[in-house]
């Protein structure tokens, strides 16, 4: 881990231990928006972490933010930090000017579209958008929208059509419908600049993975203490074989899904790594099952209360595989990827450090 | 943080992609030779001639100082040879125990007449080694072992029953643990020793236990009173079972453990084509993404150990990941092209010989080298568990 990284994944790890508290956690589950945890996140500098510094941000690589994401899954910290600096990313490669607050992202569905056209002299945008992330808090919306004249990013701001949803992990996931919505000159992008829908997806699959790879390490932490203080007939339970082969196996699969986050995160430095996202993704998600199910085991029925602590990692596991695309759809595209290679070029691939762009579709 | 697993990543500087390139224009220029092909077997396979070509590359003992006949490279380098050489299948069986195990061994524990004699010898491609720890009564249990050895005048006589020796009867030499004081059950890892063992000496036979691929690969070893001189003890005598200890995340950490069924993933990539269908899609790509992670994890395991850090427990959980994913391969291969499209594949097809090789060996993995059990036990005992 570089010096940067270091100072600020720790800053990041002090206020999620004093604010992400466990009331807080619950607090904003139940709708609240954690103000006093973001505006802490905001004066440290970690909400314009992805702005550079010729922005006034402070400049972080995309590496510094993957560690940053990984603080932010291990406290299960329930604020859109890595929405607002995917946003941030979207609106510097659109050459748009930054915005504070809180920002949301989209589309993050695939088969969801923004259409962007001209009418009566203004710039309008229609489509139906589900499960946007944070987008009732969010001070303004970054949009990829398909226009006449190729892709562009649009800024929207004061959309009043938002029906709210959450996902497992009872984080906002709205559906904001726009119809003919009006936008400013200023809120729109030029063509062909900045994030394709494609891109977007990419960039937030390379970020859920991280938090899932903190959120991973945090239950693997959760069920080990348990184990060493539960007891049953007349011993903890982390000395039972039985306990201890599950644990084991539970184990195996955090340190893959933290290598994979790991080497994803190195693999984007240079820009984006296309087949590491990919694959981290897949095999991440794919950990979630053995992870999460090791520990609700190993934590039994005390595991299955509200009260404990483990669920409000389990449960962001279970929503954030599934977001920016499942285990099975990252694998489809590896393995479309693998096909095209052929058996004897599959090696040099994985081994390389640097992998050409074989520009599958998505899955 | 929780830090547990210390798996950071590690640059990967330009000689070593150097390395790699050369390592497979060695084998390219080998391939079109004809003096190997991609077999189903893969790299589990005894070729003499081809262990004195890496030998002469200097790819074997390639850690070891050069007084012994080693090339002074980084574990790293080695890692990256042996990684190409395992993916590509050649034939490297024959040196491979006397390299990975046998050798750094003797570096730390042997004495300096045995460097002399061995190392030289294995580096040269010339000296195979095999290991007799497994008996009928002692399996995970290594402790238990009861083979003998007796001291006498010059040296020791020992007498007893190895089981499941890989290559004993194309090997020259064997590590031998034997026990040279009584079994205490309180000192239970104590009075093991290692003895290195000439195969051809008199009072030993060597019989073949085929195994369910219907090969001939292990071997039972009886010793019936056989003279083992005073300077075949590797280390202090009684002292084999930490000797051994301290070798075992080399011997589990390494692309081996992973690189078994590969054969199979390549030519089903060849046989399913280039547009699978979706559900193939996933198999295949699942498969290649855990190559990947094992890539990975093993490669950054190998910086560790370069480091001279001996990380025992991520050794264990890679060992234990990589055995399943030499499991899963066939498992998927069989789903991806099952039986109706096995059958009609064109005869030159590989694709079901190695299918074959692979699902028959599958049940081995997780067996040698630390069952599954006891490589979960010990990364339980690295949480703290136990
Ligand atoms: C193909 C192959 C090649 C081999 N080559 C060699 C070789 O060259 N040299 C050599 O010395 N040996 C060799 N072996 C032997 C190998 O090291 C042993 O098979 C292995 O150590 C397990 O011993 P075992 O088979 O006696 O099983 P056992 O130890 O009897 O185990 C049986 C079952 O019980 C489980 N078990 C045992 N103890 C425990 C425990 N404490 N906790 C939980 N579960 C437990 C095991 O995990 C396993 O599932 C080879 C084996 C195979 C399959």
């Amino acid at each position: 881990m570089s010096e940067t990284q270091k100072l600020l994944t720790e800053s990041a790890g002090r206020i999620f231990t004093d604010l992400c508290t466990r009331d807080r956690v619950e607090a904003a589950e139940a709708g609240t928006w954690p103000q006093e945890l973001w505006q802490a996140l905001a004066d440290t500098g970690l909400t314009a972490a992805a702005v550079s510094e010729a922005r006034h941000g402070a400049g972080a690589e995309l590496p510094d933010l993957c560690a940053l994401a990984r603080v932010v899954g291990y406290h299960a910290a329930p604020v859109p930090l890595i929405e607002t600096w995917l946003a941030e990313q979207m609106l510097a490669a659109a050459d748009l000017q930054p915005i504070d607050g809180a920002l949301a992202v989209g589309p993050v569905l695939r088969r969801d579209t923004l259409r962007l056209a001209r009418q009566n002299g203004h710039w309008a945008v229609t489509g139906e958008l589900k499960r946007i992330p944070w987008a009732r808090n969010a001070a303004a919306i970054v949009l990829t929208a398909e226009a006449d004249d190729g892709t562009r990013t649009v800024i929207v701001r004061d959309t009043k059509t938002i029906v709210e949803d959450w996902n497992y992990a009872r984080e906002p996931r709205d559906t904001i419908n726009l119809d003919r919505h009006r936008m400013s000159e200023d809120a729109v992008g030029a063509p062909g600049r900045g994030y394709g829908r494609a891109e977007l997806f990419f960039r937030g699959a390379l970020f859920r993975t991280q938090e899932m790879a903190g959120a991973m390490e945090r239950v693997l932490e959760l069920t080990v203490a348990y184990a060493k203080e539960r007891i049953q007939f007349g011993r903890v339970i982390g000395k039972f074989q039985a306990v201890q082969q599950q644990i084991a196996a539970l184990a195996s699969q955090v340190a893959a899904g933290s290598a994979v986050a790991q080497a994803a995160a190195e693999a984007n430095a240079a820009g984006l790594a296309r087949f590491e996202i990919a694959a981290a993704k897949a095999r991440i998600g794919e950990a979630v099952a053995v992870v999460a199910g090791v520990a609700h085991q190993v934590h039994a029925a005390m595991g299955f209360t509200h009260e404990h602590a483990l669920h409000r990692s389990t449960r962001r596991l279970w929503a954030w595989r599934d977001e920016f695309g499942t285990e099975t759809e990252w694998q489809a595209w590896v393995g479309t990827v693998a096909a095209q290679l052929g058996g004897e070029a599959l090696w040099p691939y994985i081994v390389a450090a640097r992998k050409p762009d074989l520009g599958a579709p998505l899955p | 943080m929780f830090t547990s697993f210390s798996l950071a990543g590690i640059e990967m500087p330009d000689h070593l992609e150097r390395l790699r390139e050369e390592v497979r224009a060695f084998l390219r220029a080998e391939l079109e030779a004809g003096s190997y092909t991609r077999e189903p077997s893969g790299w589990d396979r005894y070729d003499a001639a081809f262990s004195r070509k890496v030998a002469d590359r200097g790819w074997i003992g390639m850690t070891w100082p050069r007084q012994y006949g080693g090339h002074e490279r980084t574990s790293l380098e080695r890692y990256v040879v042996t990684e190409e050489l395992l993916a590509a299948g050649a034939p490297v069986r024959a040196h491979w125990l006397a390299d990975r195990q046998f050798g750094p061994l003797l570096l730390a524990a042997g004495s300096e007449d045995q460097k002399r004699t061995y190392l030289p010898r294995i580096a040269a491609g010339e000296c195979y080694v095999c290991v007799g720890m497994s008996e009928p009564d002692s399996g995970s249990d290594l402790a238990s072992i009861r083979t003998k050895a007796t001291k006498v005048e010059g040296g020791w006589r020992v007498s007893g029953r190895k089981v499941w020796t890989s290559y004993a009867h194309r090997a020259h030499l064997m590590n031998l643990f034997a026990r040279t004081a009584a079994f205490d059950e309180k000192n239970r890892h104590e009075g093991v020793t290692q003895l290195i063992v000439d195969l051809d000496w008199p009072g030993i036979t060597i019989k073949p236990i085929i195994n369910l691929a219907n090969d001939h690969d292990f071997n039972e070893v009886l010793f019936d009173d056989v003279f083992v001189p005073d300077d075949r003890v590797i280390g202090a005598v009684g002292n084999g079972w930490k000797q051994v200890s301290g070798e075992l995340a080399h011997e589990r950490a390494g692309s081996e453990r992973w690189l078994n069924a590969y054969g199979v993933l390549v030519h089903l990539l060849d046989s399913a084509g280039t547009h699978p269908e979706r559900g193939s899609a996933e198999k295949i790509g699942r498969l290649v993404t855990h190559l990947w992670t094992l890539h990975r994890m093993s490669f950054s395991l190998a910086g560790l150990l370069n480091q001279g850090i001996t990380p025992a427990v991520e050794a264990a959980l890679v060992k234990d990941l990589g055995n399943q994913f030499d499991q899963d391969i066939p498992e998927a291969a069989r789903q991806v092209l099952q039986e109706e499209d096995r059958a009609r594949l064109p005869e030159e097809d590989r694709f079901n010989d190695m299918l074959d090789r692979a699902l028959l060996y599958a049940p081995s993995y997780p067996i040698r080298g630390g069952t599954r059990e006891i490589l979960r036990g010990i990364i339980a005992r690295g949480l703290g568990l136990r």
